[in-house]
């Protein structure tokens, strides 16, 4: 699903450079439920952000789903993204003055489904991250935990090859924590490949596979013996 | 591009802050409300200044005699001389693109004592020895009998159209006048017609103040022998009385023996040239309408920018949210510019809507006051407001257009970075 090869990336800091990703060669599979993990500095954030074609690795090849990703303007960026990928993030990064049921219709409205049919799977999705009843909320009007559950929809609803999690448990506590990655679980029981960003290691025992970054390198790269989140809910 | 959920955005958008967009429509709309009044109120000056012209044929030159100022063929300068009636056709004959050429002689004028008597009735009028063709250089309504015509140029009929003005003093409220008798210096007319003059500023009491007889019955009657006054001449439709007035002047000197260089013997007044100066006051004054006001609309133009680079840099982080989840970057664009093409049209229809009643409000005061002399009934026509509108689309779009810009240039992953 995922292949990179001898990745890339630095950031100018002024006059010097910053060597953030110094050749990360990496695949996945499709089903696979991935945590990359390491201390903060050591590039995992650079790495999601080029999977998920918000930043762009300076060389090095990436092939997401057989397309070669490359030499993207932002129209076609933003097609793949809508097409290929389902984001979330440690701020939730809900759209404040839309319903939860409308941020989940957003990435379908991208993709010009009309608004009956939009609205329909977009409640769909929320039935399924149980939150069929705060449809018509607004993000501040829910916990944390719900606003993650309504990221995840959204990121779900456009049917994304990939999902990015970008530390999806970071600003929660470790009850809502674990109810979150149970969903994400259940979602990956259903087949969704999903990537996740995370540095509590907890957390990354729920995934099936860890790889570890460390100074811009992959460090080690482990399957792991899958904890459920079930079970401390 | 306007389906429902970009309208429900827009007026999100718009609405977060009332205060702030109230502030910022504001500036529109103050700026069109000054063009459209300013505009209607050239108008009202234009329509009063020109209501002065009354409906008189404007492409029209008036010539008289003076003094010889150069001498010639042996004539001393300081000579005078008269316009003959043969000057006329000479003219006809020489001249083309001439529609009218009234000879034209005169009696009584300003503060003149009383010429005119009835019964024990009298008044200073004036009266003038016209040709039929006058009414149509100098348009009046005919109010009862008829005006002259070519039989009373011919047969030298001693018969008379007088004003309304002439009526009222000579008359009785209840008389007819038609068919009776009026004696103008001891002449007898007889009144065939009265008239009126619709309204002309200051000078239309004077206007109904006039005798209209045969020139040649009054050329008979008061010993004018062939002498002409002065003449009215009137330009085809498509020619312009100042082009030809010269040709015009030219063709007098020689009958008169005038050094065709002296330019003070043919005394001229060139309604055309007055005219079209009028004209051209107004077009400036169009100008200043559209300068000033666009000026205006511009400040208000620019508080719509600030604004939208203002929401823009508020609504970063979603923007960028949005990109992640799939946004093209020309959709955000699209927006951006419509809320500022939203905001700046509805701020502008309200100036539109508003400048519109303030001069129904100015109109209808006027007319309950009765008419204000050089000015009346300021308006604007539909063109206006179309031209008005278009400013508005156009502005509101350069209004969203650094914004907007500003709105895609930030990369998505910058936008949603959490410090």
């Amino acid at each position: 699903m995922i292949e990179i090869k001898n990745l890339h990336k630095s950031y100018k800091m002024g006059s010097n450079s910053l060597h953030v990703l110094k050749g990360i060669d990496f695949s996945v599979k499709e089903g696979e439920l991935v945590a990359i993990m390491g201390s903060s500095g050591s590039g995992k954030s650079t790495l999601l952000n080029i999977l998920g074609m918000l930043d762009e690795a300076d060389s090095g090849t990436y092939n997401l789903d057989n397309v070669p990703i490359k030499n993207l303007n932002e129209t076609k960026a933003a097609n793949y993204r809508n097409k290929f990928l389902g984001f979330v993030f440690q701020s939730f990064n809900l759209i404040n003055y839309k319903s939860a049921l409308e941020n989940v219709a957003l990435p379908l409205y991208y993709q010009k489904v009309n608004r009956k049919k939009r609205l329909q799977k977009s409640l769909d999705y929320l039935e399924q991250v149980g939150l069929k009843e705060w449809a018509n909320h607004l993000p501040n009007e829910l916990s944390g935990g719900q606003k993650q559950r309504v990221a995840i929809a959204r990121a779900m609803a456009a049917e994304p090859k990939v999902l990015l999690a970008d530390e999806p448990t970071g600003a929660l506590d470790s009850k809502t924590s674990y109810e979150v990655m149970d969903l994400i679980q259940q979602i990956n029981d259903k087949g969704n490949t999903i990537l996740i960003v995370t540095h509590e290691p907890d957390i990354a025992q729920m995934c099936k596979r860890i790889v570890h970054l460390r100074d811009g390198v992959i460090e080690k790269d482990e399957m792991v013996e899958q904890v459920r989140a079930s079970q401390y809910v | 591009m306007f389906n429902r959920d970009r309208w429900r955005e827009i007026l999100e958008v718009l609405t977060t802050n009332w205060f702030r967009t109230l502030l910022t429509a504001f500036g529109v709309f103050w700026g069109i409300f000054i063009l459209i009044l300013l505009l209607a109120v050239g108008k009202g000056l234009e329509t009063g200044v020109k209501l002065d012209f009354g409906n008189s044929a404007t492409n029209t030159v008036v010539v008289w005699t003076q003094t010889v100022s150069k001498p010639y063929k042996g004539l001393p300068k300081g000579r005078r001389y008269n316009f003959k009636i043969d000057d006329v056709e000479s003219i006809r004959e020489n001249v083309d693109h001439l529609r009218f050429i009234s000879p034209r002689n005169q009696l009584g004028g300003f503060r003149g004592t009383d010429n005119v008597v009835r019964g024990i009735n009298t008044g200073a009028f004036n009266v003038y020895g016209d040709y039929p063709e006058i009414i149509q250089q100098d348009p009046m309504n005919i109010t009862a009998g008829r005006f002259l015509n070519y039989s009373d140029i011919n047969e030298k009929r001693k018969v008379a159209v007088i004003g309304e003005g002439v009526r009222a003093t000579l008359y009785d409220k209840t008389e007819d006048p038609i068919g009776t008798f009026i004696k103008i210096r001891g002449v007898s007319f007889m009144v065939v017609g009265t008239y009126d003059k619709e309204f002309g500023g200051g000078d239309q009491e004077e206007e109904e103040n006039e005798i209209y007889v045969p020139f040649s019955a009054f050329s008979q009657a008061f010993n004018m022998g062939d002498n002409v006054g002065w003449m009215s001449i009137t330009a085809n439709d498509g020619y312009s009385i100042s082009d030809i007035k010269e040709s015009i002047f030219g063709i007098l000197k020689q009958n008169h023996k005038i050094h065709p260089d002296d330019v003070r013997a043919v005394g001229h007044f060139d309604r055309y040239a007055e005219y079209s100066r009028v004209e051209r006051l107004f077009t400036a004054l169009n100008l200043i309408a559209y300068f000033v006001g666009i000026l205006v609309l511009l400040s208000g133009v620019i508080g719509v920018s600030n604004i939208m680079l203002i929401v823009v840099k508020e609504r970063t982080k979603e923007i960028g949210i949005r990109r992640a989840l799939g946004e093209k970057p020309w959709s955000i664009r699209i927006q951006i510019l419509m809320e500022s093409v939203f905001l700046t049209i509805i701020s502008g229809m309200c100036g539109i809507i508003l400048s519109t009643l303030l001069i129904y409000v100015i109109n209808y005061i006027l007319e309950a006051n009765g008419p204000v002399d050089l000015f009346s009934n300021p308006n604007i026509n539909i063109g206006v407001v179309i031209i008005a509108l278009t400013i508005l689309i156009v502005s509101g779009l350069l209004a969203g257009l650094i914004p907007a810009q500003n709105a895609i240039r930030v990369r998505p992953v910058e936008a949603i970075r959490t410090d």
